[in-house]
């Protein structure tokens, strides 16, 4: 890969120089060690030595050329085998700037200095040329949480690598943030984008939308467009299961079940029962997850959050219960005390809107999982046995499927194993 | 300045009533035969890594106890099942730590070279060749330190006896009068090594000339002569005149481990030792010649100990393996 | 509160200890006569007397598996080496008898002993006379491993050392024997092993160190704070069982940590805090952690290269702006 020859910091309080002489040509070989060129400094001419092998491809800032700022561009050394053709390909910063106007001051090597003018914020020069952008693993994590585009913003640690102070920086300034924001969890202060005007006539109030809303909105919009979803109900019966879980509660002040509880427990089972519900659609094949991690919807102040109950098929109850409360009692404080691996994932998710007495809907899948299940409320409803009507309580639950990775019948199949388990619950204590 | 004197009483054997026989016969039976039992669950992958066994030695170590009293402190190498048997450890414990089980003297984490048995005054079973004769020496400090008229005795091979630390030992117990027998198992063979090639000047019993250390040998195929050698060092060590060497002639009829390939000695020198020397035989012959017992009464005592060894051999057998949990207890005192 | 010397505040911990417990005693060569090579058992000849002060011969394999085996039998022996240097002949009984024989016997048989002396370079002793040995004993389960700095620690964690069941290794350091610092007044004042102590609060990067180089990180700090950089000081203290809570705690604070040691860098115990802060706080890190530790030679004689082969205040100051990306 071609070597970019930065303009050195020659003293600890130089800042720019003066690119004096240079002592090779485009086209000379150099070796490391060889002198490439004379920096004049505020207090001395100093010789710049190359580190690197290769061919001098090009001189980026040329003799004579004042106030060139620490850490510009101001060659690049072509490795063996490259041809000048890489050249074109590279970002080299203030390359742009013609030779014809040696004493013009270089632009800033980095987007987050402060005469960056906001603009080109929005298009800025990506980082690396290619492969990977290098940031600190602390960088790499605040740009997720903020939502700070890495691509966008130049390091300036060594090798260019974006560490803590730069993603500071560029929040402070108002970065680009990524397309995608996996999981953000501080609000970051995006640019702010010309809101439409309102209806004549009508009042109105424009609240800013959080990070998370945006992410949600985002995700969803990108599901309920791209993934094709259809939607499978069946009618559990949960009488066995309240009178089991009255039994349960009744043994022990430890723990407190919920129905939602036997609701992830049969829905684990039957996901271990069932791996091909277990799935993701990735374009080119199917991938079938080994481990049963189930997401749970969790509504929030701003938004909603899925936290995960990982390997749930191998959890009791209890532990089910307890790990569940755990994870939405931290989801919804403020600020969220989720780490991003406690609610990034999951390979199923169960949206339960039941304690609203809502009897049946259809959830948004959650994408790249190819399932959801919506769990309705559980009701007394008339119903017909052996001929007879009969009273029981109902709870309807709707499976959103994608129907890329799942057909009907191994979605039905799904349900059918999860309904056997809700109606006679003492299977799922097996 | 002491001086090292042979005991190997080529004039005669020791005097010995007809119950200390029929004691020493049965506690060397039972060595053996438990050193038989391991010796042969070796052979069905029931035990693993190194296994030394005490088969030909059983007089040493079987004279030797005999002569000691509660509170005196015993230590050794790795060939160790048959002091710990002799310290009173149940065979069962014993055999279950070779198989490596939760029923083992160290809970399967020590293996045949590791046992040790606090009640019974026994610190070990050490798997560094001569490292348990600085340890004994310590032993001994710690009864010196006590002001108490206990000893304690480290066992060592004729190989180790060429370790440094022997003679820095021998020095510091003469230097403090340490009450410490320092017991030479000569076997003749460090390993594979034959005395006559790894040790110049053989008379172990004058290893501690050097350091004003008296010393004795003694016929270790012979019992008696063992216990009342060992005697005569045990009171040496509790009048407070220091320590004392006591070199003991044996045998091993079985490899130095399981997997000895037996090629630098013949079958035939092994075979003629176990023939005429054999430290079981000759006190069951003393106990028929002088009609303390007869065949039928030492048939009984072997079959019972049979019994208590096979019972042992299916504890080891049938203990569970240590549980997950243990390999993170006993690294340090809570 | 009462100011001693590193060498007093260890005198005084091993008096006070053996005048509680009868079972405590000390051995090693010139401690009891010559009154200590270093000075550091001064006086406690004439207080305890030749049975619980005990001059050995030179024979560092043989006192200490003596001292191991009294152990064994529940006495609370300290061994003092000269110098850890000579412990070398020895560790094969700190290792296969002290360290690991609870656990063989499983938990029958405790070793209730102290090995104790000076660690590392002192001046001008050339090679073999200068040497850690923190991450060789680092690396044994079974043994504990100390390595103070003031002399409160010093007289606080000898005192629990030889109150401790186990094992015990106490690192001393011959150069800081005659640092006075303040330590707590009367018997009781213990410090307890495997707690690190941070001696200065601060921002930008975590610098860890144990004795000497404790010192040498505090001179660095002074600087860097003039250069505004923050730096917060942990001296580990404890090497075994390591502190990892306290570092973790800082660094994720931080998110930059220097670590500091005299002895050489591989697998050290810089090396080991890199692996503990990349398993368990990478994603705090800003930068690659930076060992700062002795260069990786034997220490030569000549003192201009004796001086570049020990870590100075300034390969700290270095390393430490190098993870703050300040030139």
């Amino acid at each position: 890969m071609a070597v970019r020859v930065l303009m050195p910091a020659l003293s600890p309080t130089m800042t720019e120089g003066n690119i004096a002489k240079w002592h090779k040509k485009e086209g000379d070989k150099i070796k490391s060690g060889d002198v490439l060129a004379e920096i004049e400094t505020d207090k001395a001419t100093m010789e710049v030595e190359a580190v690197d092998e290769g061919v001098l491809g090009r001189i980026v800032v040329p003799d004579g050329t004042q106030g060139v700022k620490v850490n510009t561009v101001i060659a690049v050394i072509l490795e063996d085998g490259e041809n000048a053709s890489v050249l074109a390909k590279m970002d080299l910063g203030g390359a742009a700037l013609a030779p014809a106007a040696p004493a013009a001051p270089m632009a800033p090597a980095n987007v987050a200095a402060p005469q960056a003018p906001a603009p080109q914020m929005s298009a800025p020069a990506p980082a690396a040329p290619q492969g990977r952008v290098f940031a600190s693993p602390l960088a790499r994590r605040m740009a997720e949480q903020s939502g700070v585009d890495l691509n966008a913003l130049r390091g300036t640690g060594p090798h260019g690598r974006v560490v803590k102070a730069d993603i500071e920086m560029a929040l402070s300034s108002g970065a680009p943030a990524r397309a995608a924001a996996a999981a953000p969890m501080a609000a970051p202060s995006y640019m702010a984008a010309p809101l439409p005007p309102g209806q004549p006539g009508a009042a109105y109030e424009d609240v800013p939308a959080s990070n998370m809303r945006r992410v949600v909105a985002q995700r969803l919009q990108e599901s309920k467009q791209q993934v094709p979803h259809f939607y499978l109900t069946i009618d559990c019966e949960i009488d066995a299961l309240l009178k089991l879980r009255a039994d349960l509660n009744a043994r022990s002040d430890a723990y407190k079940l919920s129905v939602n509880d036997f609701v992830v427990r049969a829905s684990a089972l039957a996901l271990r029962k069932l791996p091909k519900v277990n799935a993701s659609w990735l374009g080119t094949a199917i991938r079938y997850y080994k481990t049963v991690d189930i997401s749970v919807a969790v509504a929030v102040e701003d938004g909603l959050i899925t936290p995960i109950i990982r390997n749930a098929d191998q959890k009791g109850l209890v532990a089910l219960s307890e790990e569940m409360k755990g994870l939405a009692a931290r989801a919804r404080e403020k600020p969220m005390k989720l780490q991003p691996h406690e609610y990034q994932g999951g390979t199923f998710s169960i949206s339960n809107l039941g304690m609203y007495g809502i009897k049946q809907f259809e959830a948004i899948i959650n994408p790249p999982q190819a399932c959801i299940l919506a769990v309705g409320a559980g009701e007394q409803r008339a119903t017909v046995k052996d001929g007879a009507l009969a009273i029981a309580t109902v709870m309807s639950c709707t499976l959103s499927v994608d129907h890329r990775v799942v057909d009907g019948a191994a979605g039905a199949e799904f349900l059918k194993v999860f309904k056997g388990l809700i109606d006679d619950p003492l299977t799922m204590l097996l | 300045m002491a001086i090292a004197k042979k005991k190997d009483r080529p004039g005669g054997i020791p005097e010995a009533s007809g119950a200390e026989l029929l004691n020493y016969y049965r506690k060397m039976l039972l060595l053996r035969r438990f050193e038989e039992k391991a010796g042969q669950m070796y052979g069905m992958g029931l035990i693993g890594g190194f296994c030394h066994l005490y088969i030909g030695q059983e007089a040493v170590a079987t004279g030797i106890q005999s002569a000691l009293g509660p509170g005196d402190a015993v230590i050794t190498g790795y060939r160790c099942h048959a002091h710990m048997l002799l310290a009173g450890s149940d065979p069962k414990a014993i055999m279950a730590e070779l198989t490596g089980r939760a029923g083992g003297v160290s809970k399967g984490k020590g293996g045949s070279m590791h046992m040790f048995n606090r009640a019974g005054n026994f610190y070990g079973g050490h798997g560094i060749v001569g490292a348990q004769v600085a340890l004994g020496a310590g032993l001994a400090f710690a009864h010196w330190y006590r002001g108490n008229d206990r000893v304690s005795v480290s066992y060592f091979g004729d190989g180790a006896s060429n370790q440094g630390q022997v003679f820095e030992s021998f020095n510091m117990a003469a230097l403090w009068k340490l009450p410490a027998i320092f017991v030479i198992e000569n076997n003749q063979y460090a390993m594979g090594t034959s005395q006559q090639r790894s040790t110049a000047v053989r008379d172990l019993y004058r290893r501690g000339e050097a350091f004003g250390l008296e010393g004795l040998q003694v016929d270790g195929m012979d019992v008696v002569a063992v216990k009342a050698t060992a005697d005569e060092a045990v009171a040496h060590c509790r009048a407070g005149q220091g320590p004392i060497v006591l070199e003991v002639l044996t045998y091993r009829y079985r490899g130095h481990s399981m997997s000895d390939p037996a090629k630098y000695r013949s079958k035939e020198e092994v075979a003629r030792v176990r023939a005429e020397r054999d430290p079981i035989e000759r006190v069951r012959d003393r106990l028929i010649e002088a009609k303390h017992s007869d065949d039928e009464a030492l048939k009984e005592i072997d079959k019972e100990l049979k019994g208590i060894i096979n019972d042992a051999a299916e504890f080891a057998q049938s203990s569970p393996e240590p549980e997950a949990s243990e390999l993170y207890t006993d690294v340090y005192v809570a | 509160m009462v100011a001693l010397t590193v060498r007093e505040a260890l005198r005084d911990a091993m008096a006070e200890e053996m005048r509680a417990d009868p079972d405590v005693f000390l051995m090693g060569e010139e401690v009891a006569e010559y009154q200590g090579a270093y000075k550091v058992s001064q006086g406690l000849l004439q207080e305890f007397g030749a049975k619980r002060v005990i001059d050995t011969p030179i024979t560092e394999m043989g006192f200490a598996g003596v001292g191991t085996g009294a152990a064994m039998m529940g006495l609370k022996p300290i061994v003092e080496f000269m110098t850890f240097n000579f412990a070398m002949q020895a560790i094969d009984h700190i290792l296969n008898s002290a360290a690991k024989t609870l656990y063989m016997s499983g938990g029958e048989i405790k070793c209730p002993i102290v090995f104790r002396g000076p660690n590392g370079a002192a001046a001008r002793v050339a090679a073999q006379h200068s040497q850690c040995y923190a991450s060789w004993y680092g690396h044994v389960p079974g043994l504990k491993v100390i390595a103070p700095w003031s002399a409160a620690d010093a007289k606080g964690l000898l005192k629990s050392a030889i109150r401790d069941p186990n094992p015990v290794v106490f690192l001393e350091n011959e150069l800081l024997y005659g640092q006075s610092s303040d330590v707590p007044d009367g018997p009781d004042f213990t410090v307890p092993i495997g707690k690190a102590n941070i001696v200065r609060q601060g921002r930008d990067v975590t610098i860890t160190a144990f004795s000497i180089m404790v010192s040498k990180a505090m001179q660095a700090a002074e600087k860097l704070a003039a250069m505004g950089i923050d730096a917060e000081i942990v001296d580990l203290r404890t090497i075994r069982p390591l502190d990892g809570e306290t570092v973790l705690a800082s660094v994720k604070k931080t998110n930059r940590l220097v670590t500091c040691e005299e002895g050489w860098p591989f697998a050290g115990i810089g090396a080991e805090l890199s692996a503990l802060v990349m398993e368990r706080a990478f994603d705090h890190l800003d930068a690659p952690v930076m060992r700062v530790a002795g260069k990786d030679v034997p220490l030569p004689y000549a003192a201009n290269l004796e001086k570049m082969a020990l870590p100075q205040v300034d390969d700290i100051i270095a390393a430490a702006k190098a993870v703050c990306y300040k030139t």
